[in-house]
């Protein structure tokens, strides 16, 4: 059984409430820190944690967290992006369900490391549910002492504030993020300055996931050198794995890193294989944004290793052969499903989202959408292929936040690999409506006899 | 670094010395020419403008002189600020080429191209970026984006179908008039920029974001039809204005002013905000002093139909037969 640092009690009856959670050995983190480590001394442990941001980017968080400007008389922030909106990704939702008081110590511990008094959680808008959770949870954690004037005789004050988001997905981007905490519209801001210099009200500003947060507290319960034990190389710890798709067991997996990509989805511990025993076609390893990958890709590297879940083993072979761990949105495709559809859905959802601050992607992702809706529905003809291609180009690199790489991404990587499919629906556009093409070469046959 | 220090910065292999803080935009415009980069939504005097419209994005070959690294992507030269040693690279790097073109056709694939009815025709920037930018023909196949047209109060009208997004009238009525009413709405290729609910505008500056639009999204309803630019003539004229500086140029036809804008300069930004009276109500030629004739680009539309320079060769003066066959432009030049 792998070891599980944040998942662990999930099952314990009401380990949602203050009491359980305090029982099951919660807040001790909290309450290391503040009695008796300095806020340099919990950098110093995450940083040596070997901690990635968990939200897509895998960014180191303890580096992230010693980049922030400190001028004297200027307040700083925390902010938690619970903006979780990428299609196939459900984990931060989970664990705010379940065991809110993670997220809420994780604030305290991290708010204390950034000399942060005021933080705050911005969850996405539909998440209503959650945001109830998270405020009983906060009046439950203000009535214990760990939040407000004071904590814990230590000097040191936290408020902890709930915001609803504004509805949209790029409020997840985090400068769109903090554009809409201080109440303007969701626009991503143009970097630099970066958030850690000027950030929210202008203020050195730290944006980082739930899950990230999260991560902090057994990080310092376990300490962090125990912690970057935990999984392979750079890609310490464990990982949250929202699986979804024609799996027989999807949900969320708490991961060590490094667990092979096949175990995960074969084995009974995590998805326990595809339904209605039917083969692997494909899989999206990281939510929507990230390419998509054929089985035999995503199960052994380019250079026939095995394909890992890790940071690094994923991105093998670039993007002509790999993809991304991303925020976690494992998505996986049984022989039934048809790629281009899929495209065009996930093109459908940049283009819905798509803010319309810069040109490329505000035109390109519409532009992209209604060639895979026509391509989709037979009626497309075959230089759409390459003028996908070349679109996803033209935006990919040139947008002022990566929504439009996320935009170009899905769909040049499903072309690169899946070209003989596009190539069907333009040949076969009647066919194409009544059955799909299959599985094709993609699969690789050593896999189904395991 | 003290205040008067400059930063060294090439552009395309031409050196240029800066103050700091400038953009790589403006350091390109200090050295002028065709290594500019091209602009639709950044306006020096407009606070924040910039960095949306993406046609400006240009190659950072050398981040500076302390850390040689390149930029990883192309960035947009209207909001990167220099750093001493940096090299640039604009029109000598095939991928900012690529990559503007890129940007030209996504501008213009929801853009109607109703040039022929556009009063912007002639003076429009879109015109021109995709003139000198643009492939000849559109791979676009599918319906445009179209909204109705709506009316900013009695003197402005927005054809929303027509805009490229730069936000510029947003800055405008932000930073120039005191209500802060007009904005975007919506998101995405359904963005539009609007007023709340058709709300008019009712303050003295709010004709300005006729004067910042690029395009015909944004135009004046006392000129609306009236005439195409290149049959009028620009002549600048200055009045005592209380409420603005009262630069303008009056745009004449024969005797009559067909309408009144700022004053603006090679790269289409008006020297000085004016205000609606001396735009809209000021259209005497008595209400103004004048001062002559407004410079334009000899490569604009606006500047093709002005005989007036018409100089005769002297061998045409000497050569009656030359005369006759030149009695046409002869007649033509003292009518205009």
């Amino acid at each position: 059984m792998a070891r599980k640092l944040l998942l662990e009690h999930v099952h314990i009856p009401g380990i949602n409430t203050f009491e359980v959670y305090r029982q099951k050995g919660g807040y001790r983190a909290a309450e290391k820190a503040l009695r008796t480590l300095s806020p340099e001394d919990v950098v110093e442990e995450v940083k040596k944690s070997g901690l990635r941001g968990r939200g897509g980017a895998g960014f180191p968080t303890g580096m992230k967290w010693s980049f922030l400007a400190k001028p004297e008389g200027v307040p700083r922030y925390l902010v938690c992006n619970a903006d979780e909106s990428e299609p196939g990704t459900f984990k931060d939702r989970y664990l705010m369900t379940h065991i809110p008081h993670a997220l809420i110590e994780g604030m305290i511990v991290a708010s204390y490391a950034l000399g942060a008094n005021t933080s705050y959680i911005y969850v996405r808008g539909e998440m209503m549910p959650q945001i109830r959770i998270l405020e009983r949870a906060i009046e439950e954690a203000k009535a214990a002492g760990f939040l407000g004037t004071n904590i814990l005789g230590s000097g040191y004050n936290l408020e902890l504030y709930v915001q609803p988001g504004g509805g949209a997905y790029i409020c997840g981007e985090e400068t769109a993020l903090l554009e809409s905490l201080e109440g303007k519209r969701g626009n991503p801001r143009i970097k630099p300055p970066f958030p850690a210099v000027a950030g929210l009200y202008n203020c050195p500003t730290v944006v980082n996931n739930v899950e990230s947060i999260a991560a902090t507290v057994p990080v310092l319960n376990i300490g962090g050198e125990e912690y970057a034990k935990i999984g392979i190389e750079r890609s310490t710890g464990t990982k949250l794995i929202s699986a979804s798709g024609n799996i027989n067991k999807p949900g969320v997996y708490e991961i060590e890193l490094g667990l092979p990509v096949e175990e995960f989805i074969y084995s009974d511990e995590y998805c326990g294989g595809i339904t209605k025993g039917k083969r692997l076609k494909a899989v999206v390893a990281g939510g929507s944004s990230v390419p998509i990958l054929p089985a035999n890709l995503i199960l052994k590297t380019a250079k026939g290793d095995n394909r890992l879940m890790t940071y690094e083993s994923l991105a093998d072979g670039g993007f002509a052969s790999g993809t991304m761990l991303g925020s976690g949105g494992f998505i996986v495709f049984d022989e039934d499903q048809c790629i281009v559809r899929n495209t065009w859905n996930f093109a459908r959802f940049y283009h819905h989202e798509s803010c319309g601050q810069c040109s490329p992607c505000r035109e390109g992702t519409g532009w992209m959408e209604k060639v895979l809706h026509r391509l989709e529905h037979g009626h497309g003809k075959m230089s759409d292929i390459d003028l996908l291609v070349d679109v996803s180009k033209k935006i990919e690199g040139n947008t002022i936040c990566p929504l439009g790489d996320a935009a170009a991404w899905p769909v040049a990587s499903a072309i690169r690999h899946f070209r003989d499919e596009f190539e069907w629906h333009v040949t076969h556009g009647e066919e194409a409506q009544i059955r799909n093409f299959g599985l094709a070469h993609y699969a690789d046959p050593l896999t189904v006899e395991s | 670094m003290a205040d008067n220090e400059k930063l060294k910065v090439s552009i395309d292999g031409i050196q240029v010395e800066v103050a700091p803080g400038t953009t790589i935009l403006n350091a390109a415009r200090q050295i002028g020419g065709d290594i500019v980069p091209p602009a639709m939504c950044y306006y020096s005097k407009l606070q924040g403008s910039g960095g949306k419209c993406r046609t400006c994005l240009v190659k950072v070959s050398k981040g500076s002189e302390k850390d040689p690294r390149p930029m990883p992507k192309l960035v947009a030269s209207c909001r990167t600020t220099v750093m001493d040693g940096m090299e640039v690279q604009n029109i000598t790097s095939n991928e900012v080429l690529e990559a503007r073109k890129g940007v030209v056709e996504m501008l213009l694939i929801n853009h109607p191209l109703d040039c022929p009815i556009c009063d912007q025709a002639g003076e429009c920037h879109l015109q021109d970026l995709g003139f000198e930018h643009g492939a000849a023909a559109t791979r676009y196949e599918f319906e445009r984006r179209t909204f109705e047209r709506i009316d900013i109060g009695d003197k402005i009208q927005l054809h929303m179908t027509r805009c490229i997004l730069c936000y510029r009238c947003v800055f405008v009525a932000d930073q120039l008039t005191d209500k802060r009413v007009h904005g975007v709405l919506g998101r995405g290729d359904a963005a539009e920029i609007s007023t709340y609910i058709e709300k008019a505008i009712d303050n003295n500056f709010s004709g300005n974001v006729i004067d910042v639009c690029p395009v015909g999204a944004l135009t004046d309803k006392t000129f609306r039809f009236k005439n195409r630019v290149w049959f009028t003539k620009p002549v600048d004229a200055h009045r005592d204005c209380p409420d603005c500086a009262g630069k303008v140029t009056l745009w004449y036809k024969g005797e009559e002013v067909l309408r009144v804008t700022a004053r603006k300069d090679q790269y289409g930004e008006v020297e000085a905000f004016i205000c609606n009276t001396c735009r809209f109500d000021k259209k005497q030629t008595s209400d103004w002093v004048i001062e002559g004739p407004r410079k334009v680009a000899h490569t604009s539309v606006i500047s093709a139909n002005h005989y007036e320079t018409l100089k005769p060769l002297p061998v045409v003066k000497e050569n009656p037969k030359l005369q006759e066959a030149n009695k046409y432009q002869f007649e033509r030049s003292v009518r205009l």
